[in-house]
């Protein structure tokens, strides 16, 4: 078997671990959270029998570890259970709030990520003339600004005093692709701001790292133009540090987006996931805290594998760890 | 011959652009094709700068401040970027010091010697790679057809410099500079890659510009030599004229300090072995990596049942190449690595193997003295206050004034720090420290391997030195065959792990036993034309007796 595939195989296994794991964890998490779902849904007036029964019809009252045992099976099955709440199966909210969240993310990945490895790469070209100068205040700047600075004044600019685009993220079932992106330009926009001076941030800083390795000065007295030194002799060494911020870049789109998604109205997964903190919703809770892991694991093994594929040291790692397993 | 000079430099002068001392300081030199010239100069005497320029290289800081340098009919110093690309890597290439430093770790090496065919389009990749796999050939590259597909870490060291050498050669360029291209090689590896690279230079007809520290080895390789201190040429003259009649103070040092184990030079009085042994180590094994369930020997093995003892005034080498476990025994003395088998003992006594259960008068006994003395003190400290904590740890009532006296550095030195002093400077402070303790036994782990040979020398009379003077025992562990010669009294030959032969140096030097300890002594290059023509020879009688050597 090839060293990579074999290494793949096994990373996947670690990763099916630490899922389970973290299963557990937000399971125990959820169990000592304060508050009871019953006494929340049914109000100050609820009489202990009422909120017995509720717990009854839920299946509250059985032993934790059962319940867990149950949950688990439940999500190999695709079940995830029913939300408390509003009553209905929370894999039906859970489909269409992750289908809003991941064209956000999406979208976003497909215009930041680009955007900002070509700026990160531009900047490393011309380390310490102008444009590398003010980009790297700008970025720099746009970096330490809170979202939700950036999405409100957007909001105030092109919302409230140009009237350009609607202030709230609301798409409707059956809207048009126009209306779609009208709806969706002043978020994207928001996020991918913040994830591009990321991500450009760490490309330039890994980049011009490298141009002062000997190999680079040895590139250079070989005649190799500054172009090619940056694309080929630099590039090939930093892909494994720069998968892993954009992995984590987009990890944070699809979980951590949550101030964003509330300044919009935007009905994404993180927006359910505080929604249903609030009502004690825990099946609910639980669900969007392990999509959320799922998604890190994910994009973290992806990077990794990325890393190792470029470089021939851990290529060699990976061969030796295979061939002992 | 061609009258134009491959390489003109006239009154060179190189300056740190922040002002100060130049680097280059008024250098005038040329080279003519075919012709190999050495710079050769302690650390710090501009060897460097002066090669790269050769390229139209001024590393960053730096700025030219007068002077031309020519190749051929190219004023490089004000040429542009494209005319000084063009030239680099095609009429002019660089050789550097560390090849595993200057070989990018994610490309294959195929592609990194065939760059300066491909970046100068003079070449179909397919011939290119022909000229390189030839190249590894001639280089005495094993399976040149396929070795080329590897990253530089799956290669060995000194496979690594030839594939360098290759990545230089391959354009046939009028010149090529060489920044040390051997020094951080064995010496075993060393002559291979030399023998190697002189001959490929020399069906080329390629000019080559040499710099090394070491004295032996240019007088293998170069036509001329021209001798750098302080930024300047003292001297200059062909190779045969610098190495016979040395003029200059400083060229005289330098071909003094190259003698190789001249021991009649200070005849010494018979007490060596004679007294008991301060420290005994008894078959010590040791290595790295998780331990085997059965046998509780560690997976990498490296040190295996070595032995040794050293009496008061007494100095033991250690020898051997990289890999040879001279240091992981230094290691394993001081208690820093606890060994999986056998003992030590100090005048008799048993110490325990981890130095955290050992006594703090026992530590103080045994006293370490690392190679990397800027790593070894602490560059926030001043002098006094590093030799200070010393003497406090163990409670000594001697000054730091003392102590820097021992080692002859004057008392205000106390004041200074570690950044202030130059690298023999800051080896002897490392030795002053570890002499606040008042040791028996000092081990000394490659002390003078970063060195200059000058410097370094000074440093070796020093340690004899101390030797008689507090009557020490001294484990001295080193891959300088030649220096060691005149320091110790006994040697121990190491190699992966073992030792192969042990006796006084007298004997060793007149009549090696193992085949391994020939191949070490005909490989210390002397310091006279023709000797590395001879070495070949020598190497192979050495090793034509049925005994297992590196490939």
């Amino acid at each position: 078997m090839h060293p990579v595939l074999r290494f793949a195989i096994g990373r996947l296994g670690v990763a099916l671990m630490i899922l389970v794991a973290v299963s557990l964890l937000i399971f125990i998490g959820c169990e000592v959270l304060p508050g009871d779902v019953a006494q929340v849904s049914l109000g100050q007036f609820a009489t202990p029998e009422s909120i017995r029964a509720l717990h009854q019809q839920f299946g509250l009252d059985r032993p934790a570890g059962l319940r867990y045992l149950d949950w688990l099976l439940g999500i190999l099955r695709g079940d995830w259970g029913m939300s408390i709440t509003t009553r209905v199966p929370v894999s039906r909210l859970l489909a269409e709030r992750l289908s809003n969240t991941a064209r956000l993310a999406g979208i976003t990945t497909l215009v930041a990520v680009p955007l900002a490895l070509m700026l990160g790469l531009l900047m490393a070209l011309r380390a310490g003339g102008r444009f590398d100068r003010v980009a790297s205040i700008v970025v720099l700047a746009l970096s330490a600004t809170p979202e939700f600075l950036i999405g409100t004044l957007a909001v105030l600019i092109f919302s409230v005093k140009l009237r350009w685009l609607p202030a709230v993220a609301h798409v409707s079932n059956g809207a048009g692709l126009l209306q779609f992106a009208r709806a969706l330009l002043l978020p994207i926009g928001t996020l991918a701001i913040v994830v591009t001076a990321q991500i450009a941030r760490m490309t330039r800083a890994t980049i011009v790292n490298q141009l002062d390795s000997p190999f680079i000065e040895m590139a250079t007295l070989k005649g190799v133009a500054r172009r090619r030194i940056v694309l080929v002799h630099a590039l090939v060494n930093v892909v494994g540090p720069v998968a892993n911020v954009v992995a984590l870049n987009i990890a944070y789109l699809v979980s951590g987006v949550v101030v964003v998604e509330t300044i919009f109205a935007f009905p994404g997964v993180a927006r359910l996931m505080v929604d249903a903190v609030q009502a004690r919703d825990l099946p609910v809770v639980q669900a969007c805290a392990m999509v959320f892991c799922f998604a890190y694991v994910l994009l973290i093994l992806a990077a990794d594998l990325l890393s190792v594929v470029f470089n021939p040291r851990l290529r060699r790692v990976a061969r030796v760890r295979g061939a002992g397993a | 011959m061609n009258d134009t000079p491959v390489l003109a430099v006239e009154a060179l002068v190189v300056a740190p652009q922040a002002g100060g001392a130049p680097v280059v300081d008024g250098i005038s030199l040329t080279l003519a094709k075919g012709e190999v010239l050495a710079l050769i100069g302690e650390s710090g005497s501009g060897k460097t700068t002066l090669a790269l320029s050769a390229l139209g290289r001024v590393r960053p800081g730096l700025a030219v401040r007068g002077g031309r340098v020519r190749l051929g009919a190219t004023d490089v110093l004000c040429a542009g970027e494209t005319v000084l690309r063009d030239l680099r890597g095609r009429r002019a290439t660089y050789v550097a010091q560390s090849a595993a430093a200057a070989f990018n770790p994610s490309l294959r090496l195929d592609f990194q010697v065939t760059e300066p065919s491909r970046v100068h389009r003079l070449r179909p990749l397919a011939e290119a790679l022909a000229m390189a796999h030839s190249l590894y050939r001639r280089l005495d590259l094993p399976d040149s057809r396929r070795i080329g597909k590897r990253f530089p870490h799956e290669v060995s060291g000194g496979q690594l410099q030839r594939f360098m050498v290759a990545m230089g050669l391959i354009e046939g360029p009028e010149l090529v500079v060489c920044d040390e291209p051997t020094s951080a090689l064995d010496v075993t590896t060393q002559v291979e890659v030399l023998k190697a690279f002189k001959a490929v230079i020399r069906d080329g007809n390629t000019a080559a510009l040499f710099v090394s520290h070491d004295l032996a080895v240019v007088a293998q390789i170069a036509d001329r030599i021209a001798v750098l201190s302080r930024g300047r040429v003292v001297e200059q003259g062909t190779t045969g004229e610098i190495l016979s009649s040395p003029q200059q103070p400083y060229t005289q040092e330098l071909v003094a300090a190259c003698r190789r184990w001249d021991r009649s030079r200070r005849p010494r009085p018979a007490r060596a072995g004679s007294g008991p042994a301060r420290l005994e180590v008894a078959g010590i094994i040791a290595g790295y990596g998780p331990r085997n369930r059965v046998t509780g020997r560690p997976s990498v093995l490296a040190v295996n049942g070595v032995t040794l003892s050293v009496a008061a005034r007494e100095v033991v080498a250690v020898i051997g190449e990289s890999g040879s476990g001279k240091s992981t025994l230094a290691q394993v003395i001081a208690g820093l690595r606890p060994p999986t088998a056998g003992e030590i003992r100090l005048a008799g006594r048993r110490l325990a193997p981890d130095v955290a259960r050992r006594s703090l008068e026992e530590r103080r006994r045994v006293q370490m003295v690392f190679q990397m003395a800027d790593t070894a003190l602490n560059p926030r400290h001043t002098i006094g206050r590093i030799l200070g904590r010393a003497l406090d740890f163990f409670g000594r009532e001697r000054r730091s004034a003392e102590l820097l006296e021992m080692v002859r550095l004057p008392a205000s030195y106390a004041r200074r720090r570690p950044g202030e002093l130059s690298g023999g400077e800051k080896q002897r402070v490392n030795l002053a420290r570890a002499l606040a303790a008042e040791p028996e036994v000092l081990i000394c782990d490659e002390i003078i391997s970063a060195l200059d040979t000058v410097v370094a020398a000074a440093i070796v009379r020093l340690v004899e030195d101390l030797r008689d003077r507090l009557g020490l025992a001294i484990v001295f562990i080193s891959h300088d065959l030649a220096t060691v010669a005149t320091l110790a009294d006994q040697l121990v030959v190491m190699r992966r792990g073992e030792v192969v032969e042990r006796g006084s140096v007298d004997q060793i030097l007149a009549n090696p036993g193992h085949p391994y300890t020939r191949l070490l002594l005909a490989s210390v290059p002397e310091l006279r034309i023709g000797w590395l023509e001879d070495a070949a020879e020598r190497a192979k009688v050495a090793t034509a007796e049925p005994v297992e050597l590196p490939a």
